[in-house]
């Protein structure tokens, strides 16, 4: 058998895992009369969180190179107005749509690669004018609310369930009715994005240059690499995973409107953070995202559960453990050097 | 030519000319109307029901509402300028401490009152010293543990709206005082909130101009060990540029609540730590740190303001202003970029080159 060599950064991987599984651990015993402690409560974390599994996906790409991407939380707002105004008030198909949706979203992530890798605009500001822009279309295209009800394929999409096979979690209910435990499409899908940009941070030559110039864009040039190419396909690469996530996102909610998505730029970032990803680049992994992910699910589930907290404690949690985590990753840091001198 | 030339090259250059764009453009869209082709620059004077007589004109309104930006563009430039990183917990500190200056004024879960629960000055003093605990907190996190700037103001963006909105118990506080409104109404015929800003402004400019601090500031953003090697104290100066920005949060939040006499948590500051770095950014300083003009940003902040303004002048709802306001943001951060000015050089290198083979 192969020994996993522990690393600091491993050890940030495990410490997340372990904190996800201790958190719901909790949820289980204090939650336990209320459900909690059925399957579908973890599949509807999943299910509430596809959307954004798969933009923080994209961010953390971006932020292996060193860079950041606020612009997402608006592009998600803005591919859901156009599926909606497209749907409801234009009659168009959402097939067709979609594929405008993901080509809107290469666009926008090729002109903001160019203005950070070629024109060497700092990434917070580029993508900042993405955010104000994004925002400022989804009004222009329209400024009420529009809900999706008329196109029945993707009303079929948002409905759709994929039981779990073999009777894995099913209960009866308090009436008797046999509760199989599903997942919606978009999970698959969310799930299907992690996997493969796993793989590709893995075992590509175009991820393992994103590491490399996260990690010292100098020696990147030195070997050789294309660092302005692989900074600006990494942003085109998170503009596109931000639009699958927009679609995902508005399967769930099925509307359009002006404000919603707000701050999920730093749901995603410090999803990312959470799960061991720096924000100066090179280290971290799509895994730990995932997690960080769940995590804030967890704790919006958790507080959902108990039904009498303020709504704002999700926020002030999420912000107790990312100081948790970001001092924890100072400390390790502190370790490293220290061993080096 | 030579002069030109000379003058394109001065930092405050781009800052003053963006501004003058945004002043021509409205006087361009002042002459398509058929309005006086100055109107933009009319301040006129207007007495208000009250008897009170104010001055008003577009000019004014752009000072009025740019003071917020203008005082929270103070700190965010030296932050920037110290740790290389922005502080983009600042509008949730303003709201933050709006709310507990609100919170103290009224009691904790009354929406509504006519009257202080403590004195005026101990409401606005707590406002402003939680948002100076607050930037010190901040300046702990990235002064001696060494954390990016923005993953450690991340963390009080997420918490600071949320424990003002505890504070207020989820609710919008009303104080209807009219000594509350002060800082946001109007000061004799000036509205108070730019005397405020003016004053911010001057004693930093102070502080700048007759201490050494703002050469402490640059030299530990340029390079923070070489800084401390000779002699600085780099972590204590950063920790200090962090509590400014904290202060200047916190003056901003009491003005932003005073102006509608009420603490609006959710809405108080909001996206304003955006507007502040793009300040900064506009004003010709780098977010890599290092020097700074002070003044460059103050008229980024205005800059801003006035854009808006001719927006709404245009007839662009809020909503919408954002896209236009995205172009000139990119217009502006294009044209200040390395390789483009790189390209107007070889262009211009060029030119001198054939006039020469001539």
């Amino acid at each position: 058998m192969k020994k996993i060599k522990i690393s600091s950064n491993n050890i940030l991987l495990l410490i997340t895992v372990a904190l996800f599984v201790a958190m719901y651990g909790a949820g289980c015993i204090v939650y336990g009369s209320k459900g909690f402690t059925h399957l579908q409560t973890f599949l509807n974390v999943l299910i509430n969180n596809a959307g954004l599994i798969c933009v923080a996906a994209g961010t953390t790409c971006v932020m292996l190179t060193g860079g950041i991407d606020i612009s997402v939380g608006s592009l998600v707002a803005m591919d859901c107005m156009i599926l909606a105004v497209g749907i409801e008030q234009k009659g168009m198909s959402s097939i067709t749509l979609m594929i405008l949706i993901l080509a809107i979203g290469l666009v926008f992530g090729l002109v903001q690669g160019y203005l950070i890798a070629y024109l060497q605009i700092q990434p917070f500001i580029a993508t900042m004018a993405g955010m104000f822009f994004a925002r400022g279309m989804t009004a222009v295209i329209c400024t009420e609310q529009v809900s999706i009800v008329s196109d029945a394929f993707f009303v079929g999409l948002s409905n759709a369930k994929i039981n779990i096979p073999f009777g894995i979690g099913a209960y009866t209910n308090k009436k008797g009715i046999l509760q199989i435990p599903y997942v919606r499409p978009t999970v698959i899908v969310a799930l299907l994005v992690v996997v493969l940009i796993y793989l590709m941070l893995k075992y590509t030559k175009f991820g393992r240059s994103i590491y490399a110039v996260g990690g010292n864009q100098m020696s990147a040039t030195l070997m050789g690499l294309n660092v302005a190419k692989t900074k600006m396909l990494t942003y085109v690469l998170a503009s596109f995973l931000c639009s699958i996530g927009g679609i995902c996102y508005c399967l769930n909610t099925m509307c359009g409107t002006t404000t919603q998505a707000g701050g999920y730029e730093m749901d995603a970032i410090s999803s990312a953070v959470i799960g061991g990803t720096l924000l100066t680049g090179g280290v971290g992994n799509v895994i730990g995202t995932l997690f960080g992910v769940l995590i804030n699910g967890t704790i919006s589930a958790l507080v959902k559960s108990n039904g009498k907290l303020n709504s704002s404690w999700p926020n002030i949690i999420t912000a107790v453990l990312l100081c948790f985590f970001i001092v924890l990753q100072a400390i390790f840091a502190k370790i490293k050097e220290a061993k080096k001198a | 030519m030579s002069k030109i030339k000379s003058l394109t090259k001065k930092q405050l250059f781009l800052p003053i000319f963006s501004m003058i764009l945004v002043m021509l453009v409205n006087v361009i869209y002042d002459i398509a109307c058929g309005n006086p082709p100055l109107s933009f620059f009319q301040i006129a004077t207007q007495t208000t029901t009250s008897g009170n007589t104010i001055l008003f004109g577009r000019l004014i309104d752009v000072l009025n509402r740019g003071s917020e930006v203008a005082i929270l563009a103070i700190g965010m430039t030296l932050v920037v300028s110290a740790s290389a990183g922005t502080d983009i917990s600042v509008g949730s500190v303003m709201s933050l401490s709006g709310g507990l200056c609100c919170m103290l004024l009224a009691g904790y879960g009354v929406t509504n009152v006519s009257e202080y629960k403590v004195p005026l000055i101990v409401g606005i003093l707590a406002g402003i010293a939680l948002a100076v605990v607050c930037g010190i907190f901040n300046g702990f996190l990235v002064a001696y543990l060494n954390i990016q700037p923005m993953v450690a103001t991340l963390i009080l963006w997420s918490a600071g709206r949320a424990i003002g909105l505890l504070l207020c118990n989820s609710a919008i506080v009303y104080v209807r005082v009219p000594s509350f409104q002060f800082l946001g109404s109007y000061c004799g015929f000036l509205p108070t909130p730019i005397l405020v800003a003016a004053l911010c402004i001057l004693i930093t400019a102070l502080v700048l101009k007759f201490t050494a601090v703002g050469t402490f500031v640059q030299a530990v953003g340029i390079n923070k060990k070489a800084a401390r090697i000779s002699g600085f104290n780099s972590s204590k100066i950063i920790l200090i540029c962090y509590a400014v920005c904290g202060l200047c949060a916190g003056i901003a939040g009491i003005v932003a609540t005073s102006r509608i006499y009420s603490a609006d948590t959710n809405n108080i500051g909001l996206n304003m730590e955006l507007d502040a770095i793009l300040a900064v950014a506009l004003g010709g300083n780098s977010l890599g740190g290092g020097k700074f003009n002070l003044a460059g940003s103050i008229i980024g902040a205005y800059t801003i303001q006035a854009i808006t303004t001719t927006l709404y002048a245009l007839k662009v709802s809020s909503a919408q202003a954002p896209v236009y306001k995205a172009i000139v943001v990119i217009l502006i951060v294009v044209i200040q970029s390395e390789p483009v000015k790189a390209y107007f050089k070889k262009l211009s290198a060029k030119k001198a080159a054939a006039k020469e083979a001539n």
